[in-house]
């Protein structure tokens, strides 16, 4: 309608420059004049819609981004406690590394800050504000450097997520005391600590160092990165190359019949089934029928391949599509054989297209839950993956498991995963771009 | 672009024929599947153990109650989990479908008690529940309010027509969805409780038990009950947004938020260790593990997870179970299950 209109418009004011002195065209020209201010407002009008609509979505999205960060910041850093430990022989030998009290050295360090808690009651209260994950450090440390034994040195130890949470100022000073997890005793503990040059804040390297825990400071995403790593290696392996050879055959050998026809709706129909159908098929058919272990990538990214194949063969064969059909006569007009045209010609000029339909499918499986949890991917795992085959779940599911947990260090780590994931969306994004500036041509 | 292509396809294919030779053919690590409510503690325990022992950290998934033990049931062997979290005991029909499928020894372990709590906004003032009012504030049917036996839908719009000490304060509950079992919990030992204080209602009990049911456990749907999703962290943001909104949910919940949120007194009890553990807080439930005694000695660790489990640095009054927000058991009952997990004592078929 709108379009038949502009074109009557056009036609007419063609008209109006093709003859500029006739009689009648004075006529048609004062009845242009006249309409003239009201084309142009209907003009203005519908621009500020298109300008309105895209002010609201970068809003949101500002908001959106906003509020994440605002929420989420902070968790890229940690607060740390200066401990003065004695690596007491008493304590550690050489023959007991592995299974050594670590926590008694933390918590004799500890205590030796606070002379003044000498009730057990105390002792138990001051030796909460440094973190459980202290033990493991000095384990480590002692492991791979068994001459620290016998000495005596300061090292800066992860403080306790609650202490985190005060420090930071997400627990108020202000209510009464048995209303907040820390206690006035406690708090003042933290102001000497701080005082004394024996508190800070450092880079929170653990978030991007440690697999999932039920410690918020000792919560790390790197075992859930690893596990969408793993998934979408799978995931492109797999869908890529089948969806890319359905697309080239699909358009360039299948004939037209009711049978392609067919294939066809039902690809277009399977790029629009929610996921969790395809979970419900991962399920009965790789676990139940072929017996693959639950919880792995490995099936993970089975699903995922299902769900991303529609995507790429509709982009691929989209960008196929495109390929002007004067090349495929030259090369086989020149005597190549339809392959050698595919393969040599066609291919290469239609890559840019699949390789975007690709990774936009894959920005899509990097962000998938609901498939993955019939396949026992929404898990608490602690491990970091390190094969296709060991129990894993990915980055959505990490921060869907965050959000959910009672303790309020966890709200500034979920927001941080996002802001993890919101970045490799938006360099797989970027990649996508990239590449279709790279190799596309213009015809 | 041809050779990225060709290195393409020769991966899918590798990685299609590697395929078969993954089947689950052994498992070093113990599989946990079950309860969102025993989650948090099973996932602490599963994480201390992998810590400190030389055995893999355990996999947990969150997978609610009844979705848990139908995996759990689904047979014996590596491919199937070997313990499930539940927060209300097994039902019989899960212990026939277990049977069938050749689950016949199972260990029940409980580990503690969760408190489900009513709790407002702390900017508001405290309520003094009964379970009567709940049931009047929030059923879908309740006994006319002119007397006699007639049921007629519910009709109070203000805690204050509920109870006239109670404010008049619009009702406005968020809770959990019908597939929760938190929602479970709460329908059977609120509800439940609070009609049989009609006696017209009681006398169906003995008669009509489903019709009972049906009357006691279902909830308003005018938009006094809202349902809130299973996201207990998004109710206690309601909670503090709109001061005039209850919420239900987990006792952890309450023991993270005490700045933010209060806790209803329910029948003159405060929810709090004490009271939950010695039965005093009416709306208590225990939490179990399910143990399948097949896989002990088979899957590694599993007779050295269930000792961190049972360990008084654990679940003792002082452990760290307890500080994650699970209550204590009181100490001759967890004497008992401690000998239970260590004994693997097999449940007796009900």
């Amino acid at each position: 309608m709108w379009c038949a209109n502009t074109v009557k418009n056009m036609n007419r004011h063609a008209e109006d420059n093709s003859r500029p002195t006739g009689s009648g065209g004075m006529g048609a020209r004062a009845r242009v004049q006249a309409g003239l201010a009201a084309r142009y407002r209907k003009e203005r009008r519908f621009r500020l819609f298109g300008l309105a609509a895209i002010a609201a979505s970068l809003l949101f999205l500002a908001v959106l981004l906003g509020s994440i960060v605002a929420k989420g910041y902070t968790a890229f850093w940690q607060t740390q406690i200066l401990l003065d430990i004695h690596f007491d022989p008493a304590v550690l030998d050489v023959n007991n590394l592995a299974t050594a009290n670590y926590a008694a050295l933390v918590r004799e360090a500890t205590l030796r800050l606070f002379p003044q808690a000498a009730s057990r009651q105390d002792q138990r209260t001051a030796a909460k504000l440094v973190s459980t994950g202290a033990a493991y450090r000095l384990q480590e440390m002692v492991t791979s450097r068994p001459e620290l034994i016998g000495a005596t040195r300061p090292i800066w130890v992860v403080a306790d997520d609650e202490v985190d949470m005060f420090v930071k100022g997400h627990i108020p000073r202000d209510v009464p005391e048995s209303e907040r997890r820390i206690s006035d005793k406690q708090a003042a503990w933290i102001d000497r600590l701080a005082a004394d040059g024996r508190l800070r804040q450092a880079f929170n390297a653990t978030f991007f160092q440690a697999g999932d825990s039920r410690e918020p400071e000792l919560a790390g995403i790197r075992g859930a990165a690893m596990g969408s790593l793993f998934t979408l290696a799978v995931t492109l392996a797999l869908s890529f190359p089948i969806g890319v050879a359905a697309a080239v055959y699909l358009e360039e050998f299948a004939p037209k019949n009711r049978w392609t026809d067919l294939v066809e709706v039902n690809i277009n129909n399977l790029a629009a089934i929610p996921s969790i159908v395809f979970g419900l098929l991962g399920l009965a058919v790789f676990l139940d029928c072929m017996h693959l272990p639950r919880s792995a990538s490995l099936v993970g990214g089975l699903v995922l391949t299902l769900m991303t194949l529609p995507t790429i063969i509709i982009a691929s064969r989209a960008s196929l599509k495109s390929v002007p059909p004067s090349i495929r006569e030259a090369a086989l007009g020149i005597g190549a054989s339809r392959v050698q045209t595919i393969v040599h010609h066609v291919l290469p000029l239609a890559m840019p297209g699949m390789m975007t339909g690709a990774i936009i499918g894959m920005a899509r499986a990097l962000g998938e839950t609901a498939p993955l949890l019939m396949i026992g991917m929404v898990a608490f795992i602690v491990d970091i993956p390190h094969s296709f085959s060991d129990p894993a779940t990915v980055l959505p599911v990490q921060i869907y498991l965050w959000a959910d947990s009672p303790e309020r260090a966890f709200v500034e780590r979920t927001s941080a995963a996002i802001m993890v994931l919101l970045l490799l969306l938006l360099a797989m994004n970027a990649a996508a771009v990239l590449l279709r500036n790279k190799f596309e041509r213009r015809w | 672009m041809q050779k990225l292509a060709r290195t393409l396809a020769a991966a899918a294919l590798l990685a299609g024929s590697a395929i078969p030779a993954l089947a689950a053919d052994g498992r070093d690590y113990i599989s946990i599947v079950g309860s969102s409510t025993v989650y948090p503690f099973t996932t602490a325990v599963a994480e201390q153990f992998g810590k400190t022992t030389k055995f893999k950290t355990p996999k947990i998934e969150s997978t609610g109650t009844g979705g848990g033990l139908k995996l759990f049931c689904a047979g014996v062997g590596v491919d199937t989990p070997d313990v499930a979290n539940a927060s209300r005991p097994i039902k019989q029909s899960e212990i026939e479908t277990c049977a069938k499928n050749g689950v016949f020894q199972i260990v029940e372990i409980k580990v503690g008690y969760d408190g489900i709590v009513l709790a407002n906004s702390k900017k508001a003032g405290q309520m003094q529940l009964s379970r009567k009012d709940l049931y009047l504030a929030l059923a879908k049917d309740v006994p006319s309010p002119e007397g006699g036996d007639r049921l007629v839908a519910n009709p109070y719009k203000t805690w204050k027509d509920v109870n006239p000490k109670l404010p008049a304060e619009k009702i406005e509950v968020l809770g959990p969805p019908p597939t929760s079992g938190t929602r479970d919990a709460f329908v059977e030992m609120v509800m439940d409780h609070g009609c049989a204080a009609f006696p017209q209602i009681k006398a169906l009990q003995a008669t009509d038990e489903k019709k009972f049911k049906a009357v006691c456990q279902t909830l308003r749907e005018d938009g006094a009950y809202i349902e809130a999703g299973e996201n207990d962290n998004l109710i206690v943001q309601k909670l503090e947004a709109n001061p005039r909104s209850v919420g239900i949910f987990g006792f952890s919940f309450l023991d993270q938020n005490a700045d933010k949120i209060q806790a209803s007194a329910i029948d003159g009890e405060l929810p709090e260790f004490k009271t939950i553990a010695d039965g005093k807080y009416p709306v208590a439930r225990p939490l179990f593990i399910y143990v399948k005694k097949d896989h002990v000695g088979k899957i590694p660790g599993m007779a050295e997870f269930l000792a961190e489990f049972a360990s008084d640095r654990a679940w003792g009054e002082q452990g760290y179970l307890a500080e994650k927000g699970l209550i204590p058991m009181p100490k001759d009952e967890q004497k008992a299950m401690a000998a239970a997990a260590k004994t693997l004592s097999v449940m007796v078929n009900k």
